[in-house]
């Protein structure tokens, strides 16, 4: 007798009141999970294939459908939660390395909501964003002037290469391949609109994007999938990936499954082979050696394009990134440990790095006592969930942020967190010609630039309420936040007043 | 009680400012007069004046005013001041017994030469070498404090209503082509001399009125640079990132305005390609040196003063010229009790800096 270790964690629950058996919920589901039972005439779930990824209760025409969390249990107990007794018995069955997809879902403190913002009252005025202008632009790279003068005394107005952000937020770095073509096409075409940029991940960048090179940052990782001259020159930017916040210390993943032949075409590597990148870049084992790779990509570009290396939040960042600020790199990328992945073994992303708040505080507060904050800008990613997080990482000190998971949650991704099993059911996270179709890249486009268009606007109005009518007045301006909650330890690190303290 | 610097206390202020562009001296009276009738915007807690042109007979020679809490912290300053300078001259600062003013600390004036082997041996230019000697004192001397160090200039300040702090150090007696005053109204009570303004740091001078949004920005940038934000006001800040850009990096006051109080993007986009080039680089540049929120400013330097607005103009500044004087103030009003007969008033744009000269810059040194 076959026994099943693993209950369903999900229960499909379908009114048949409502329900008229049009079957719709079948065609939407690759998971296999509705199917239509002739004899008794009606439809049936098969709950344990559920991934709660509510594609189905979001297309049922009559709103018959809802999924809930199993109400069967195991016996409670405080220390084996149901899902510590789930992996194992999956382990049991596989021998193998649990893999997770998205960012950590576990309940690990986080600070962004224990920072509270400043206002205006009385000595000074707040800024009204509807009747006064109000600068939400930045530029990313390296600041470090020397003032010159020509013979006639007029300024020397040279600058190193720099990105220019209409909003502090970028797409940020998600392959093609772990996700489809219609997200990138969606990306590249939002970023356009919006005048910021999107970062093509690890996977090369497909020949029908080069018109949007102008907005698309170029990644270079330990695996070079789909480096080459190129693709660089199209770029507006490149960026070193050293590390990712979902798995630090650990190369891309990309299951065979998604490697189809485009993939397979733009990465450069065979097909139906798992893509799956060295751990380190295997001609960087040390600062200086990332320096000569800076350097490299530098002249391989003519020294026009701004260098970004990408970093995890690890418990040394700011020594690395101080490390960084001098290798000629123009911006460093923080990526926290909250940050989302299309596949990572799930024993790192829960348990590797650190918060990007803390990281970032940290590697701010070096870099100036160091005299370098000039050196580099500093980008954050992982976990930038709304606004106020960006207006936050900005006040703590950051120049801008990466918002990937918020990009795909705007796309219509429900975070189920199966991206490396292929099947996306919202067309995101799949090489399934069906499924990428459900995800149109024009209104994928319209809902990206709706979301930073929203943001804009809420940044522009607690700006305002600061006082403040440009970003650069707010970048590392932290007697703005106040921390609520939090321990002398954690206050400290993060350079913020407790709440109630006054100036 | 906490003293200024280990709080924010921020304030509401007047400010006036008068000079002779022929380099004619004036009386202080003048400066009294003038921030007198702008009583209502002061609360008493804090006022003060800057006299250019004021020491002629000492004109080669570094001016320290400082404030003493008692005769040993004098002693211990003065060592220190004896092993990096000559004193030319020193005694307490004369000044004149009022009801209204109280609580003063011991006030000293000195006229120093830099040793010329200390100099040498420290590798810094002459400027820089004075500077750090009085971040030296005011950092680490507790109960001194340097509140003037320029040349042929001083800075006078206290704990009082303006107009009583002028009468106090007797400022009737001075002469001086420029003077810049101020009163202040903090939102929190100071009990030291050290946090009225003026601020200055060698001639450069400030007064402010305003509370920035921009300070923890500005403060953290500038402190990359060897500065030390002690005193935690606006107006320290401020003083600092004009000493750094000016001073530092070599560029004029009308760019340090460009980076201050920048117009908006969507304003230099419609300039000349010139300015455009200009305005976007120094954008660019100093980025975290952009003020925002209301200020205020007169500038005092030696051989003139600069007004400058935070660029929505969220504090009142007023200028006007009458033959070779012109005036700045937070109000007409008291420009008016000065001078009834003016040839032109006028409000500059909020970012627009006004700059008054000496005729015959090089007069002035």
């Amino acid at each position: 007798m076959k026994v099943r270790y693993i209950l369903p964690a999900f229960e499909v629950l379908r009114d048949e009141s409502k329900c008229v058996n049009c079957r719709l919920c079948e065609r939407e589901c690759a998971n296999g999970v509705h199917s239509f039972d002739s004899e008794r005439g009606r439809m049936i779930a098969n709950d344990a294939k559920c991934v709660d990824c509510h594609r189905c209760v979001c297309t049922c025409p009559t709103g018959a459908l809802k999924i809930a969390e199993t109400k069967d249990v195991y016996r409670s107990n405080a220390n084996w939660s149901r899902a510590a007794i789930d992996e194992i018995y999956r382990q049991a069955e596989s021998g193998g390395v649990l893999l997770s997809s998205m960012g950590n879902p576990d309940t690990y403190p986080e600070f962004w909501n224990r920072l509270l913002i400043n206002a205006s009252q009385v000595t000074n005025p707040p800024i009204d964003p509807l009747r006064e202008p109000m600068e939400t632009q930045v530029r990313l790279g390296s600041g470090r002037v020397k003032i010159e003068r020509d013979e006639n005394g007029r300024l020397k107005t040279a600058l190193p290469p720099q990105l220019e952000l209409q909003v502090p937020v970028m797409f940020s770095a998600m392959s093609y391949g772990s996700v489809s073509y219609n997200v990138h096409a969606a990306l590249a075409r939002a970023a356009k609109e919006l005048g910021i940029y999107y970062n093509t991940g690890e996977g090369g960048l497909h020949r029908d994007l080069y018109g949007y090179g102008d907005h698309t940052i170029v990644q270079v990782a330990s695996g070079r999938f789909g480096v080459f001259r190129e693709y660089l020159d199209a770029a507006a930017a490149i960026e070193i990936k050293m590390g990712q916040g979902a798995k630090p210390g650990i190369g891309g993943h990309l299951p065979a499954a998604k490697i189809t032949p485009a993939v397979a075409r733009t990465r450069m590597i065979p097909e139906g082979s798992d893509a799956i990148s060295p751990a380190p870049h295997h001609d960087i084992y040390s600062i200086e050696d990332l320096r000569q790779l800076v350097m490299s990509v530098k002249e391989a570009t003519g020294c026009r394009k701004p260098v970004i290396v990408k970093v995890a939040a690890v418990h040394n960042i700011e020594a690395i990134a101080s490390g960084i600020a001098r290798s000629g790199a123009d911006v460093i990328a923080i990526d926290g440990f909250r940050g989302g992945t299309g596949a990572a073994p799930t024993r790192i992303r829960d348990n590797v790095g650190i918060p990007v708040e803390l990281a970032l505080a940290r590697v701010d507060d070096r870099l100036r006592e160091e005299g370098v904050r000039d050196n580099v800008s500093i980008v954050v990613g992982g976990s930038i969930r709304s606004s106020a997080d960006m207006l936050k990482a900005i006040a703590l000190g950051a120049d801008a942020c990466y918002i990937g998971t918020a990009a795909l949650i705007s796309l219509g991704c429900h975070l189920c967190r199966s991206c490396h099993t292929g099947i996306c059911n919202w067309g995101i996270a799949t090489q399934i010609p069906d499924l990428v179709a459900r995800l149109d890249p024009d209104e994928g486009a319209r809902r990206l630039v709706n979301l930073v268009t929203a943001w804009k606007h809420e940044l522009e109005e607690m700006m305002g309420c600061m006082g403040i009518n440009s970003v650069e007045a707010l970048r590392g301006n932290r007697l703005m936040l106040r921390g609520i909650g939090m321990t002398e330890s954690e206050l400290r690190l993060l350079g913020v007043k407790p709440a109630g303290e006054s100036m | 009680m906490l003293k200024e610097g280990q709080y924010r206390n921020p304030s509401g202020c007047a400010v006036s400012a008068v000079i002779d562009r022929s380099g004619k001296p004036m009386s202080g009276r003048r400066m009294i007069d003038s921030i007198a009738v702008m009583h209502e915007r002061s609360n008493g807690l804090g006022g003060g004046f800057a006299g250019y042109g004021i020491y002629p007979d000492h004109k080669e020679l570094y001016a320290f005013h400082l404030f003493f809490d008692d005769r040993l912290t004098r002693k211990n300053t003065e060592e220190y001041i004896l092993r990096h300078f000559e004193i030319a001259y020193s005694s307490e600062i004369q000044t004149r017994k009022l009801p209204t003013v109280t609580d003063e600390p011991i006030i000293w004036r000195y006229f120093l030469a830099p040793l010329p082997r200390k100099l040498a041996d420290s590798h810094l230019d002459e400027r820089e070498y004075v500077a750090r000697c009085v971040n030296f004192i005011n950092a680490r001397i507790g109960g001194a404090y340097v509140f003037s160090s320029g040349k042929n200039m001083g800075v006078f300040k206290g704990v009082g209503y303006p107009e009583d702090i002028g009468e106090f150090y007797r400022l009737d007696e001075y002469e001086g082509y420029s003077w810049t005053c101020h009163g202040r109204y903090p939102t929190n009570t100071p009990g030291w001399w050290g946090g009225a303004h003026p601020f200055g740091l060698l001639d450069c001078t400030i007064v402010h009125n305003g509370e920035i949004s921009s300070y923890d920005a500005n403060r953290r940038y500038i402190e990359m640079f060897g500065y030390k934000c002690t005193l935690r006001t606006d107006t320290e800040v401020m003083a600092y990132i004009i000493d750094y850009l000016v001073r530092k990096m070599g560029l004029t006051l009308r760019e340090v305005a460009k980076v201050m109080a920048p117009s908006f993007w969507k304003t230099i986009a419609t300039k000349s390609e010139e300015e455009q080039r200009e305005e976007i680089f120094l954008r660019k540049a100093f980025p975290s040196l952009l003020v925002t929120g209301p200020f205020s400013v007169v500038v005092g330097y030696e051989g003139g003063i600069m007004a400058l607005n935070d660029r929505l103009k969220l504090r009142s500044t007023v200028c006007a010229e009458k033959g070779d004087l012109a005036f700045v103030a937070s109000e007409e009003s008291a420009i008016r009790r000065i001078e009834p007969q003016l040839d032109k008033v006028w409000a500059p744009a909020g970012g627009e800096p006004v700059v008054f000269e000496l005729h015959d810059k090089e007069a002035s040194k």
